[in-house]
């Protein structure tokens, strides 16, 4: 497993691998293929980020570029769905889901159960969400715990590129409609993935490192922060498990509450607004279903109760750091 | 006599009419007595324009529907006595009780779904469609929604999309006059809904949808066309219901007298008997028989629904996911 591709690169080959098995998959979304219409080359863009580059050619009929309208078309993807197909459709921006919202909560994620179980709504929506573009209030959201707050909804975090590939494969090959969530400051971030297809459960944690002395569980980009944070924190004798759930929708709660049982210390990074969050959501779950074993107050690592600033200066203060991170292990780790 | 539909055909799409008619009238009744749950939309004055489409559809299309769903789910085949079980919170309705009476389903049938979100099917039948011609069938969707869905950016968001993709879908807006209380002539400001059609490249037509010979010649017209891969086509319909949007409406909003004129010189079923049996190809006697045993079905669909068990508590959790 020696080939290293990027997380963009996984994601794009975790869709072109599962385009060639099944033709029932297709994708659309705006600039999908890109220049579609335009003079220049249809694929000339692949998405607004490449991240679909090159599957127009390979899968004709297959790639539909979409007006500016997300609404109709996520609707669409829904209603495909329903008629047989498992179609994947990307919301440039997580943020877009104010105005499509409907077709997700209230049709995709309700018809199994409105309709007595008879209904599959096979149904893949990718989106790229967070900070650290500089790309300001409306274009740089965390809100998987929105998508997380609804049943029918499965939400997929992937923190690496070997998860993402797996983690979309499963998530087209899932019979319910599935969210997935990419991190847009991770598209680069390389790591070691297989050329052969491959699927991570949904449900079940990665712990991306193992420590007896503080549990830190982590979603998305933070896992990678709360990585960075724990390195250094080994340098200080302080041992910390760092927990990637990679879903928090099914949410593996055993993996935490045995890490917790064993550290009895919980610091959550989530680089959401802290109210109503998956950081909250946690807390909340530990304290109910593992209060005996903590020895510490719980820490919550977020963003503050503000929209993303634009101004680097203020952004970089915005997303959770390491030394934030830092700070909360220290503090759970000295309280008595 | 239609110029496509036969004798058989004829007294089946009296059937539907007659049964949506009885099937409004009889939840109408029973709503009245407190017994039946939550919010009911009837179609009573409708059934025109959900038959006269319908006829031309196979098991392989699919609608989507609105609040006022009884009548499409009827006209699409969903079985009446599931829909009075469902409507009553039942075990045995079409969704287990779990739906109810805005969200009646039958994908088995192609009937995706009465919808208790105001527009909320247009993007949906897009992708029905898409689906049809991605895998180079004929089949086709059909959105059904009112008035007051036309004015709903999920329905402009449908139309334009359908026209882009040249999509094998029909958009049926089923202009009755009134969304909730407010007057289409308020909040519709072109004289027609289908005059909207040109600005998304397709097809306009208005019609009177008291008259199911003209939905069927239309909606057939349509179909047909996006079956040949002709793209989209918005038809309107002009109709109106008997009831208010809700039951428990008191409809203080209408002209008094407005709906009794209506029933007494343009309706839909009247007008059907009177045209069919005018050149004695068919009877009274044989309309008033289909009368008959729709009488009964529905009777005994209620009969059926009082007594069926209600969910059982455990059914609360089942059913949010195929895995999970």
């Amino acid at each position: 497993m020696a080939r290293k591709i990027t997380y963009q690169q996984a994601i794009n080959e975790a869709l072109d691998q599962e385009m060639a098995r099944d033709p029932r998959v297709i994708i659309m979304g705006e600039d999908n293929a890109g220049g579609a219409g335009a003079p220049g080359e249809e694929d000339a863009w692949g998405g607004v980020l490449g991240v679909t580059k090159g599957l127009f050619h390979k899968y004709p009929g297959r790639v539909l570029d979409t007006p500016i309208s997300e609404s109709g078309y996520v609707g669409a993807a829904v209603g495909a769905a329903c008629n047989g197909l498992r179609p994947v459709a990307e919301l440039m921006f997580v943020d877009f889901i104010g105005v499509c919202f409907d077709q997700i909560y209230n049709q995709a994620a309700k018809f199994r159960y409105m309709f007595g179980g008879k209904a599959e709504t096979p149904v893949v929506i990718r989106a790229m969400y967070g900070a650290g573009f500089r790309a300001a209030a409306q274009h740089s959201q965390c809100l998987y715990n929105m998508f997380t707050h609804i049943p029918g909804l499965k939400v997929v975090v992937p923190s690496n590129p070997y998860d993402a590939k797996g983690l979309l494969i499963q998530a087209i090959r899932d019979n319910d409609p599935v969210i997935f969530l990419e991190h847009k400051v991770l598209y680069t971030m390389e790591g070691e993935v297989p050329e052969e297809s491959y699927t991570v459960p949904f449900g079940e944690a990665n712990v991306a490192r193992e420590g007896d002395d503080v549990t830190i569980v982590a979603f998305g980009r933070m896992v990678n922060q709360a990585l960075t944070a724990a390195a250094a924190l080994q340098k200080q004798g302080i041992h910390c498990e760092v927990i990637d759930p990679r879903t928090t929708s099914p949410l593996d709660e055993d993996t935490i509450l045995e890490s917790v049982e064993k550290t009895g210390r919980l610091v959550i990074v989530d680089e959401s607004t802290p109210r109503c969050s998956m950081a909250s959501d946690i807390a909340g779950i530990v304290a109910q279903k593992a209060f005996g074993a903590l020895k510490a107050p719980i820490e919550q690592v977020t963003a503050p109760h503000v929209p993303v600033p634009f101004s680097d200066a203020l952004e970089d203060l915005y997303v959770p750091s390491p030394a934030r991170i830092e700070a909360a292990v220290t503090r759970v780790k000295e309280y008595r | 006599m239609s110029e496509t539909l036969n004798r058989e055909g004829l007294l089946k799409a009296y059937r539907i009419m007659r049964t949506i008619r009885e099937f409004e009238e009889r939840v109408h009744t029973d709503f009245a007595t407190g017994e039946i749950p939550g919010f009911v939309h009837l179609y009573a004055g409708e059934e025109a324009s959900a038959t006269g489409v319908c006829m031309h559809l196979t098991g392989a299309d699919y609608i989507a529907s609105t609040h006022r769903g009884h009548g499409h789910c009827i006209a699409k085949g969903v079985d009446p006595v599931g829909m009075m079980a469902e409507i009553w919170g039942k075990a045995t309705g079409t969704c287990k009780g779990k739906g109810g009476s805005m969200h009646i389903a039958d994908l088995s049938v192609g009937m995706l779904g009465a919808n208790g979100i105001v527009g909320g099917g247009g993007p949906l039948i897009c992708g029905t469609a898409l689906a049809a011609k991605i895998r180079g069938t004929k089949d086709v969707g059909v959105c059904f929604f009112g008035d007051g869905a036309s004015n709903q950016g999920t329905i402009f968001e449908a139309m334009n999309l359908a026209a882009v993709w040249k999509l094998p879908a029909i958009f049926v807006a089923e202009n009755n006059g009134y969304a909730e209380a407010t007057s289409s002539k308020y909040s519709v400001p072109c004289e027609h809904i289908a005059d909207r059609a040109p600005a998304f490249g397709m097809p306009g037509v208005i019609v009177d949808g008291f008259d199911f010979f003209a939905v069927h010649k239309a909606a057939g017209e349509a179909i047909k066309r996006a079956r040949e891969g002709g793209g989209p086509t918005l038809l309107e319909v002009k109709l109106s219901r008997y009831y208010g949007h809700f039951e428990g409406d008191q409809q203080t909003y209408r002209a008094p007298g407005e709906v009794q004129t209506l029933r007494e010189t343009k309706d839909c079923l009247m007008q059907f008997r009177r045209r069919v049996t005018a050149d004695g190809e068919i009877t009274d006697a044989q309309l008033d028989a289909i009368d008959g045993e729709v009488k009964t079905l529905i009777d005994d669909s209620v009969v059926r629904a009082k007594a069926d068990p209600k969910p059982a508590p455990a059914e609360l959790l089942t059913d949010v996911y195929v895995s999970y």
